[in-house]
């Protein structure tokens, strides 16, 4: 009462009850505000939108996919873009600078150890077992697929959600929920190189003298190497994804040799600068992403993701959820990953020329010529489009590498951490350096 | 007191003759923390944004690693991982190979910068009359400074390419009949980004010291008989000494640490020790990165040793 000013120079007796009165009032007020303040803000916080900061490589993170997403769900993405070995550097120093991460099922064996990510409830995903049967068995329409190096089945399950080993058989808790995955091979320029080209060792073969380039990402770039000395016959490997020293001394050596020879034009780490060499001519043969073929095409530039006799290298990435992560985030998390699986987001990704992994729903999204286009390998009937509208491919052409099953079943060895990681990059530094 | 050392006694020698025997300590010993206090902010963001990591650096390089956990410890596995394969005479000494071609980057790009930025420096001090234009040059040389590191690298790239502006020019004029694959992804176009990104590190500090040589100098030589050749080198070169030094530091350290341009222009194939540096450090393979950091911070801080003895730069400036 006392901070009413007239209360203080007032002295008359009768007036304190008219003052106690108004001051009451007063005080009420104020608790009744205070009431407000303190019920209201749940109510305010409610209200505000959520949002999830998604760790991942740019690859994946297309915003068409983030303004679906808060369109159906209010839900805000927030993308944060670096590279692959970036994302799991941070995954294993900075577990609370994301929400959500997209990441290689490779990097699961750096990552999982130090137990900063939580098993995924599959019970919580209603999907779950409808995702491909080539994550949770290592099969594609029921024959078995090439499992050198890490294979997503061998890192898919975790006995317990905070579990820091590997489950042998399937369990309830996921490592990752698989978001895309695809199978590398060589991209060729077919209008310079105007021969059939079907193995890898092509890649060191003398006639594309300065015209080749391989990937400078050590733990995939030597997978490459390994194809080729395969296919040289050289060597066979007992697992291209988990060489011992004498084998990576073996293929680092191949490695230099022609590195001498002079076969490289260039080595590539960063997915535009295999586009730009491609592009430009400066290389006519080189280890290629899919995606990266696409962007030649679409400068009008003939460019081919040459299947070969000896497979393909296979590689896959999916959601992980951090252990830092809980209620209402959390919920936020399980959400985005219920909705990814839904078949929107599916549909976009393998009009990109990637698989996405609940195959049904991704169907059910897409056009009945896009899905024989895309996945069944058969020549389109009409104009193919990329999702932002641009031509990828003519009516009556085909797919590289044709179906789902020919291509995904022609799997030879998965992207891999080895474990001899330390020794494999000082060689590889010294292949560099040559 | 002997305590008010290398600061006081430099500003105020005589001072300490002052009349007042009894009074002048008290002073002394007052200024002296005042003078600790002023430098104290400075030392402060030193000591927490340089020494700290610094120290943390050399701490983890004695560590082990293993693909997903640091373990403290103390071992020098890191450092003889690093001369693994030296000496063996196979020639597969990665470290050494690496540090002569980085060393040799290094030299080329010195030499060439210096020369230019010299030459550039000479003609903007000695030749341009007008101190406006003098600074409008000087201005257009910082230019291409607006733009980024990357960008001025990468528009080498169309340039130089098999199918690039220089190749289709040659073989127009006929002087060629293939194409110059050495243009580019090679130690020339490396060298040749060097220098493009790094003259102006030259150009800088020589200018300054050219802007301080006293004209009545250049006259006296003349007068003497001395031809402009002459003057050159025996005036303007000895008292830039201080300037070629500044701007060698520069260079030689921006070079010695570089991983990008060699990247970029030496397409990805030519080794240099920051790549090395960097490829570890991203596979997680931080005690490994940072003995090769404290390494290549041993051999630069040598390599500037070595210039700080060719001038007393202190004396200098």
């Amino acid at each position: 009462m006392s901070d009413d000013p007239n209360a203080l120079p007032d002295p008359a007796i009768d007036d304190t009850a008219t003052m106690q009165r108004r001051g009451f009032l007063k005080a009420t007020a104020g608790a009744g505000a205070a009431v407000a303040g303190i019920t209201g803000f749940p109510y305010v916080h409610a209200q505000e939108k959520m949002t999830l900061r998604y760790l991942g490589t740019a690859v994946n993170q297309d915003k068409a996919i983030a303004d679906k997403f808060e369109a159906d769900t209010g839900i805000k993405i927030q993308y944060v873009a670096v590279t692959t070995d970036d994302v799991t550097k941070r995954a294993v120093t900075a577990p609370n600078s994301f929400d959500l991460i997209d990441t290689e099922y490779f990097s699961l064996r750096k990552i999982i150890p130090t137990g900063n990510l939580l098993g995924i409830d599959s019970k919580r995903i209603r999907n779950a077992d409808k995702i491909t049967t080539l994550f949770t068995k290592g099969e594609i329409g029921g024959k078995k697929v090439g499992d050198q190096g890490t294979a997503p089945k061998k890192v898919m399950y975790l006995e317990k959600p905070d579990s820091k080993t590997f489950a042998a058989a399937p369990t309830q808790y996921m490592t990752l929920i698989p978001t895309v995955y695809n199978a590398d091979t060589l991209g060729i320029r077919p209008d310079l190189i105007k021969r059939p080209i079907e193995s890898w060792k092509e890649l060191l073969n003398p006639e594309f003298k300065g015209k080749a380039a391989i990937l400078n990402i050590p733990s995939i770039g030597i997978m490459d190497a390994a194809m080729v000395v395969e296919a040289l016959g050289v060597y066979k490997y007992p697992d291209k994804g988990n060489m011992t020293k004498k084998e990576i001394d073996l293929t680092i050596k191949t490695l230099i040799e022609a590195k001498k020879g002079g076969q490289f034009r260039a080595l590539w780490k960063d997915f535009n600068e295999s586009v730009n060499l491609m592009a430009s001519g400066e290389v006519v043969i080189q280890s290629m992403w899919s995606p990266a073929v696409t962007a030649v095409r679409t400068k009008g530039i003939a460019c081919t993701f040459q299947p070969l006799k000896e497979g393909y290298r296979a590689w896959a990435a999916g959601f992980g959820v951090p252990k830092t992560l809980s209620g209402k985030k959390a919920d936020a998390a399980y959400e985005f990953i219920n909705w990814f699986l839904d078949g929107w987001a599916g549909a976009y990704l393998n009009r990109q020329g990637y698989y996405s992994a609940v195959l049904e729903t991704a169907k059910a999204k897409m056009e009945p010529y896009e899905w024989a286009y895309w996945m069944e390998g058969k020549p389109a009937t009409s104009d193919i489009k990329s999702p932002n509208g641009d031509l990828l491919a003519k009516a009556g052409s085909s797919r590289d590498g044709g179906s789902y099953e020919a291509r995904m079943g022609g799997i030879a060895c998965w992207n891999a951490l080895m474990d001899e990681n330390v020794y494999m990059v000082q060689k590889w530094n010294e292949f560099v350096a040559a | 007191m002997t305590s008010p050392s290398a600061s006081t006694t430099a500003g105020a020698p005589l001072a300490v003759d002052a009349p007042a025997p009894s009074a002048a300590p008290r002073r002394h010993a007052a200024r002296s923390r005042i003078a600790w206090l002023q430098a104290a902010p400075l030392t402060a963001v030193f000591v927490l944004f340089f020494l700290v990591p610094l120290a943390l650096i050399l701490m983890v390089s004695f560590w082990r690693a293993t693909d997903y956990e640091l373990i403290p410890a103390f071992t020098a596995q890191s450092y003889l991982d690093i001369f693994a394969g030296c000496g063996s005479g196979e020639g597969s000494c990665v470290t050494l190979s690496t540090y002569l071609s980085t060393l040799k980057f290094s030299l080329l790009t010195w030499a060439i910068t210096a020369v230019l930025g010299f030459a550039v420096a000479y003609f903007l001090a000695f030749h341009v009359r007008s101190t406006l234009t003098q600074t409008v040059l000087f201005i257009l040389c910082t230019v291409p400074f607006w733009t980024s590191n990357v960008i001025r690298m990468i528009s080498w790239i169309p340039l130089l390419g098999r199918n690039g502006l220089v190749n289709d020019m040659l073989l127009a004029t006929g002087l060629v009949t293939q194409p110059q694959e050495w243009l580019l992804f090679s130690d020339f176009s490396v060298v040749l980004a060097f220098v493009h990104l790094y003259t102006m590190f030259m150009i800088v500090p020589i200018f300054n010291s050219m802007m301080r040589i006293d004209r009545a100098l250049l006259e006296a030589a003349r007068d003497n008989g001395a031809s402009p050749w002459q003057t050159v080198v025996h005036v303007i070169l000895p008292l830039c000494k201080t300037g070629l030094i500044i701007g060698s530091i520069f260079v030689i350290a921006l070079v010695m640490g570089d991983f990008v341009t060699v990247g970029v222009m030496g397409g990805q194939q030519i080794a240099s020790v920051g790549k090395v540096i960097q490829v570890q450090a991203n596979v997680l393979q931080f005690p490994a990165a940072a003995a090769n950091a404290i390494a290549l911070l041993a051999v630069v801080l040598l390599m500037i040793v070595a210039l700080m003895r060719l001038v007393d730069l202190r004396k200098e400036l």
